[in-house]
């Protein structure tokens, strides 16, 4: 279903991902989709927000937490479902897996689930879009705990050094699996280290798609016209790191701060601020949330008549020709 | 007594500076690329040509640059990473290994990676234990990756633009000491077929021998000393370790029955074991014991008082030549003489008499 009304274009998109992400949840006990999941639940703000404000043409790059980025750059849906259940269909043919998602036809060029191994390869993309001198952006999305690799600094350093159009999306879920952001942090300033290195800082703690849109929207344009922009966001996944349910009972995460961020879910606060504005209508939303489901049950049936890859044919893959 | 213009810098250069008057997507970038020296040299006249924006110099940071580079790939450019030593590389492995080398497979064969990393192997003036690593063996191991390794000027030329205009990721490791080796070759930009691993460099009969590299051209100084002794031996140049193709060996010992590997590196898991591993398989019968030469297995220690017997010699292949051929212990005598004679002109630790260091 095409979204008509720019004003609620925003929750469209997040209901969608929120839905399509939940349907692949329950598909998973059927033990049919042979590969780890990320699921991006909680988390659809950013991909959303920033998505927003880029074109087809500007260029993402991705985590093992990617199918959020993906569908919201527009990647197509039958090739991620595809993919998860390791069919030819699949974006990479069953080869790469759920963490592995891209869509070369929305630039979306690659997802990659070492901790910050994409990160250079977008600062790369924001190279070879300054040589071509072409006005486009590249967004390297990743999260906290890629902030504790070499690479990324690296990759920072030389993006402002040579004053690429790259924004560095930080998604701080602020857990690494179990692992506190406290216990791998401690007290350490993230905005003092972007700022010493010369990248412009912004930062969104609400979950919020509106303001992620805003501060996406500077990112961009202050992207383009000077150099990189590191977007700090923070957000909270509600599942657990890999896989299709809920790990609380695993008391790795307080319950009061599970309960503050839940009130901060992204659909619930894009609802109300449109229930507000008087530009909610439940009937349409609900027209359009059974649409996804529908959208997601046809995927469902193509991908499983759909045949595997041959695995005879993987070895001509090890070079182009 | 060396042409100038034919030195293996000298191809090296060229290959770079032709191929980038033909594709305007070539560029280089790495440590040093536009700095006074030029990495030996190779690539002053492509800076002059070309200007900063195609010849980029880089910060210290060689895992980044490997990923950048794959980026940069990824829109259309054709980037050579320059790594001064082979060593500085092993800091890019995440990047060369989980991405560049299986993302053409990864990504379903629909994304290509055209880059060249390439990497220089150092030897003496006390280069020690972590300037002067051969380690094609580990990067061969990889599918995925194409591996290099050019012994002559010529080769390197027609090897070097082959692997700039190749579809995958190549690694491209050349010694340091081949620089002051020299050679003729086309004028004009020619690439080399990288699905031909073996090129004869001498044929023979009595013996072959396999090597690649600086070691390629000292068995070329073994086979010519043996010559006058009345030993015809073969050698070929595994010139390209990934894709491997062994076709030319197979014909070389189904003629000559022996066999010598001689290695750059380490014995333990390296090249020679490959090879042994794929004759064993071929059912190609020997008359000798399988032999491979190699360096001692330790790494490499920096002091000449230390590294003096560390790396194999023309005396020790003429040795292993002897003994496989059941030379008569006279003659081998003489030769051992003659490979002491030659020897002894040179310090074991510089390539060449004229050499002051520290490089």
């Amino acid at each position: 279903m095409k979204i008509v009304n720019s004003k609620l274009r925003n929750l469209y998109e997040l209901i969608k991902i929120r839905i399509i992400e939940e349907e692949i949840a329950k598909e998973y006990k059927n033990q049919e989709m042979r590969c780890p999941v990320h699921l991006s639940i909680g988390q659809e703000a950013i991909s959303v927000g920033v998505s927003s404000v880029l074109t087809k043409k500007d260029y993402i790059v991705s985590t093992h937490r990617c199918h959020a980025h993906y569908i919201a750059k527009g990647g197509s849906i039958d090739s991620l479902i595809g993919e998860l259940y390791g069919k030819e269909t699949g974006t990479c043919k069953g080869i790469g897996g759920s963490m592995h998602m891209y869509d070369k036809n929305v630039n979306h060029l690659a997802s990659i689930p070492i901790v910050g191994g994409s990160i250079p390869i977008g600062v790369g993309i924001g190279y070879g879009i300054k040589l071509n001198k072409a006005k486009q952006v590249s967004v390297i999305y990743f999260g906290d705990a890629a902030t504790e690799e070499g690479v990324f600094f690296e990759s920072l350093h030389f993006a402002a050094l040579k004053k690429l159009p790259v924004i560095f999306v930080c998604e701080d879920n602020k857990y690494s699996v179990y692992t506190s952001r406290y216990e791998r942090h401690g007290n350490r300033d993230i905005k003092k280290i972007i700022k010493s290195m010369d990248v412009k800082y912004i930062e969104t703690k609400k979950n919020d798609v509106n303001d992620i849109q805003k501060k996406a929207t500077i990112a961009k344009k202050h992207a383009i016209s000077h150099g990189p922009v590191f977007l700090y966001s923070k957000t909270y996944r509600h599942l657990e790191h890999c896989g299709p349910n809920k790990d609380d009972n695993l008391n790795y995460r307080p319950k009061e701060e599970i309960k503050y961020w839940l009130k901060k879910d992204p659909i619930d606060l894009e609802i109300k601020r449109l229930k507000k504005e008087k530009k909610f209508n439940q009937e349409n939303y609900e027209d359009f949330c059974n649409s996804i489901r529908k959208d997601f049950i046809y995927s469902l049936i193509k991908t499983k008549k759909a045949k595997a890859f041959s695995s005879k044919k993987l070895n001509s893959l090890e070079y182009a020709e | 007594m060396q042409n100038k213009k034919n030195l293996f810098t000298d191809a090296m250069s060229e290959a770079l500076v032709q191929s980038m008057q033909k594709d305007k997507n070539v560029v280089i970038l790495g440590e040093g690329v536009t700095d006074v020296k030029g990495i030996f040299n190779t690539t002053n006249l492509a800076l002059k040509k070309f200007g900063p924006t195609r010849v980029i110099e880089t910060p210290v940071s060689e895992n980044a640059l490997t990923g950048i580079q794959l980026g940069m790939s990824l829109l259309g450019k054709k980037p050579i990473l320059m790594h001064a030593r082979v060593d500085f590389s092993l800091l890019g492995f995440d990047q060369l290994l989980n991405n560049a080398a299986k993302w053409h497979y990864m990504f379903g064969g629909t994304m290509n990676v055209p880059i060249v990393i390439r990497l220089i192997i150092g030897r003496g003036w006390g280069q020690g234990p972590q300037h002067s690593q051969s380690l094609e063996s580990v990067f061969s191991h990889f599918p995925g990756l194409k591996v290099v390794v050019p012994s002559t000027a010529s080769d390197c030329k027609g090897l070097m633009a082959a692997s700039i205009f190749d579809k995958n990721p190549v690694v491209f490791i050349e010694h340091r000491w081949l620089h002051y080796y020299s050679s003729n070759y086309k004028k004009n930009l020619y690439k080399i077929n990288l699905n031909e691993s073996i090129d004869v460099k001498k044929k023979g009969k009595d013996l072959t021998i396999l090597s690649s590299s600086i070691m390629l051209i000292e068995s070329l100084k073994s086979a010519k000393i043996l010559k006058k002794y009345g030993i015809d031996v073969e050698v070929l140049d595994l010139r390209v370790l990934r894709p491997l193709n062994l076709n030319k060996l197979y014909s070389s010992l189904r003629k000559t029955k022996k066999f010598i590997f001689v290695d750059n590196g380490w014995k333990t898991f390296g090249v020679g074991a490959e090879i042994f591993a794929n004759i064993l398989e071929k059912n190609i019968k020997l008359k000798n014991v399988p032999s491979r030469l190699a360096c001692k297995n330790y790494p490499t220690p920096s002091s000449p008082h230390l590294s003096y017997d560390y790396y194999v010699t023309i005396k020790d292949i003429c040795d292993e030549v002897c003994k496989c051929l059941a030379i008569k212990k006279d003659t081998k005598y003489k030769i051992q003489k003659e490979c002491e004679n030659i020897m002894s002109k040179v310090p074991h630790d510089l390539p060449n008499l004229n050499f002051k260091g520290p490089f």
